[in-house]
């Protein structure tokens, strides 16, 4: 495992990566990449952010160490203990919960063995609450790693969870069938021939 | 009904190819030269013109904001920040800009950043949206490779660099001056205003912040003309607006409507109406998370722009119609919001950091109906003490949602507390 726990540093392909990141912001001001190389950190360590790599990044750019865990601690997509290889988010919030996000929960949990904030025993699942994540009329939904599966129910839910412990990769997006926000009765919208007419 | 040439998204749902060859072929990129041509001043004419108030919530005319940017620039450079970082519940709007029709942003963005002499935008995307970021980082890529942007932008002699930062999940840097802080690499923590960005934004620099919605739209205005543009909506309330039908609905959906539509018609035509007819309406949280919630008797016949939400005591924000049926526990649902704020306040203020903890433990408290009869008067005068009391307008959100549920259905919270005395008094 490259980094761990005691020390930590960037492999080849994050090296290269953190110059293009440097890139983007002007002379004098590299501390705007404090949080993309924390992210670059964090997906090489398994998902989680140890110390040192916080003091690994602080040095890179010249930060006081105090700043970085600020930034580190203040962010909740920073995970700053273990998470599992799949880390589960279900919204609960309003536009979720008025469509079914408390028999998400519960199949989450019912399918994990494990509540929210807790990781399974075997490292696979951490299942953790989610403010609006934005896909409100795809709702109920949950974001699995990088990606958002929506338009859930309960048994949508159980056949992604059953596939990830199976090894396999459940396909993102609408559970439904729809293609992203559309309506799902038809388009009510968009159907006529002039739609690009006044864009030319 | 808008028509569909009206339509400004003409692939909000990404059902055709989204690439640049895609995007052009529906219009995008279409002589953005000669739209530079016009010069900084008749841009930010025509914009004003327009009436394009922002599409991030507030509603403060773009031109305007535009306009109180340095004439000329100093030794400082100017810089345009794109506020990608939806996060206000009920929103997912500019989610489908970003992964659907990414070009009408970056070619927005162009005609913003050269209207106001910045040469850098950035665009600060939730991290949560990761595959949105993928997508708008490709077409980033395609329009730098077609010259479209970069040091020669669209032949134009202008340099012009787009840049991508992603947040990392906290729902206050949606706020301008804490976005701001936390491009430069800090928390998200609202700054004092005065200065304005416009005189010290990112980096000590003048900065505009603008909506993703906003800066998409402009390039159509400025194709069209700011009369097309103010012809549509209502004077005060020009122009189209994608708003996004959740909840209680058959067909919650995103959808770009006229400014103005009566929100009846907008949730009939679009959403397929509400879940066992109008009449099983409840309540509707017309414009996100942090607007106050109208009963059904102002839902009848309120029209959907900033000034008639205004004029009911709640407001157009973000415009995310958040629809509530008969079925509904609305208490609850108030809760679920103040849980929301009492977790995304940044703890600067003292009147926020521990307010939304109060108000959220009282709503706690209604909701199960272990409250006395006393404390709404309590909650909304807490709400009070609050709202107008911090940096920034995170605490007024917080407040607003809980003073609509009072306002409204002070009945519904005094039932269950009156039905909880009544079982008390029996099992004593």
């Amino acid at each position: 495992m490259t980094g761990g726990q005691e020390t930590f540093t960037f492999n080849a392909e994050n090296v290269e990566k953190a110059k293009d990141v440097l890139a983007k912001y002007p002379e004098g001001w590299q501390e705007s990449a404090v949080m993309p190389l924390l992210d670059l950190a964090q997906r090489q360590n398994q998902g989680w952010l140890p110390k040192a790599a916080m003091d690994f990044v602080a040095d890179m750019l010249g930060m006081p160490p105090i700043r970085v865990y600020e930034v580190a601690t203040f962010y909740t997509m920073y995970n700053t203990k273990p998470v599992g290889k799949h880390h589960v988010q279900v919204c609960t919030n309003l536009p979720c919960w008025l469509r079914g996000s408390d028999e998400i929960t519960g199949q989450c949990k019912k399918s994990l063995g494990i509540d929210f904030g807790m990781t399974t025993e075997d490292g696979m699942f951490t299942l953790s609450e989610a403010e609006c994540l934005g896909a409100c009329v795809n709702a109920p939904m949950i974001q699995i790693g990088d990606d958002y599966f929506e338009d859930l129910d309960a048994s949508s839910t159980k056949s992604i969870l059953d596939e990830l412990k199976n090894g396999a990769s459940p396909k993102p997006g609408s559970r439904t069938g729809r293609h992203t926000c559309e309506p799902a009765g038809g388009l009510t919208s968009l159907t006529g021939k002039d739609k690009d007419a006044g864009g030319k | 009904m808008l028509k569909d040439q009206d339509r400004i998204f003409n692939n909000i749902y990404g059902l055709e190819d989204t690439s640049l060859n895609g995007c052009k072929k529906r219009g995008d990129w279409n002589k953005t030269k000669s739209i530079l041509a016009k010069g900084r001043e008749k841009i930010i004419g025509e914009i004003k013109a327009s009436g394009l108030r922002g599409r991030g919530g507030a509603g403060f005319s773009t031109g305007m904001k535009w306009s109180f940017m340095p004439k000329e620039a100093s030794e400082r450079p100017h810089y345009l920040v794109i506020n990608a970082d939806e996060g206000e519940p009920g929103t997912c709007k500019d989610r489908e800009i970003l992964r659907n029709e990414p070009h009408k942003l970056i070619e927005g963005a162009l005609v913003a950043a050269f209207a106001m002499g910045a040469n850098t935008a950035y665009c600060y995307v939730r991290g949560e949206f990761y595959r949105e970021t993928e997508a708008l980082q490709r077409a980033v890529d395609e329009a730098y490779a077609a010259g479209l942007i970069g040091p020669d932008a669209c032949g134009s002699g202008y340099a012009f660099d787009f840049y991508i930062h992603r947040g990392m999940g906290a729902y206050i840097c949606g706020e301008e001056s804490a976005l701001i802080e936390s491009l430069e690499g800090k928390k998200g923590q609202p700054r004092l205003k005065p200065p304005f960005p416009a005189n010290v934004g990112l980096y000590g620099c003048p900065t505009t912040v603008n909506n993703v919605e906003t800066i998409a739209v402009t390039p159509a205005i400025m194709r069209r003309g700011a009369n097309w543009f103010a012809d549509l909506g209502k004077p005060n309330n020009t122009g189209t607006k994608l708003f996004n039908i959740s909840g209680h609905v058959n067909n919650p959906c995103t959808v770009e409507e006229e400014m103005g539509i009566p929100l009846k018609e907008l949730i009939e035509k679009h959403a397929g109406g509400v879940r066992g007819g109008w009449e099983n309406l409840k309540a509707i949280i017309p414009g996100g998370a942090s607007v106050p919630m109208l009963p059904k008797s102002i839902c009848d016949t309120v029209h959907m722009d900033f000034d008639s939400l205004g004029e009911v005591k709640s407001g157009l924000g973000t415009a995310a119609v958040m629809v509530m049926d008969q079925s509904t526990d609305l208490v609850r649902a108030i809760c679920r919001l103040s849980r929301f704020y009492k977790h995304e306040s940044c703890g600067q203020c003292t009147p926020c950091r521990e307010g939304t903890g109060w108000m959220w433990r009282m709503m706690e408290r209604l909701s199960d109906g272990s409250a006395e009869l006393e404390e709404i008067d309590l909650l909304e005068e807490v709400t009070r003490q609050i709202e107008g009391h911090t940096i920034c307008a995170l605490g007024d959100a917080a407040a607003w949602p809980v003073q609509g549920l009072i306002r409204h259905f002070r009945d519904d919270i005094e039932q269950r507390i009156i039905e909880r005395i009544a079982r008390d008094a029996e099992a004593a």
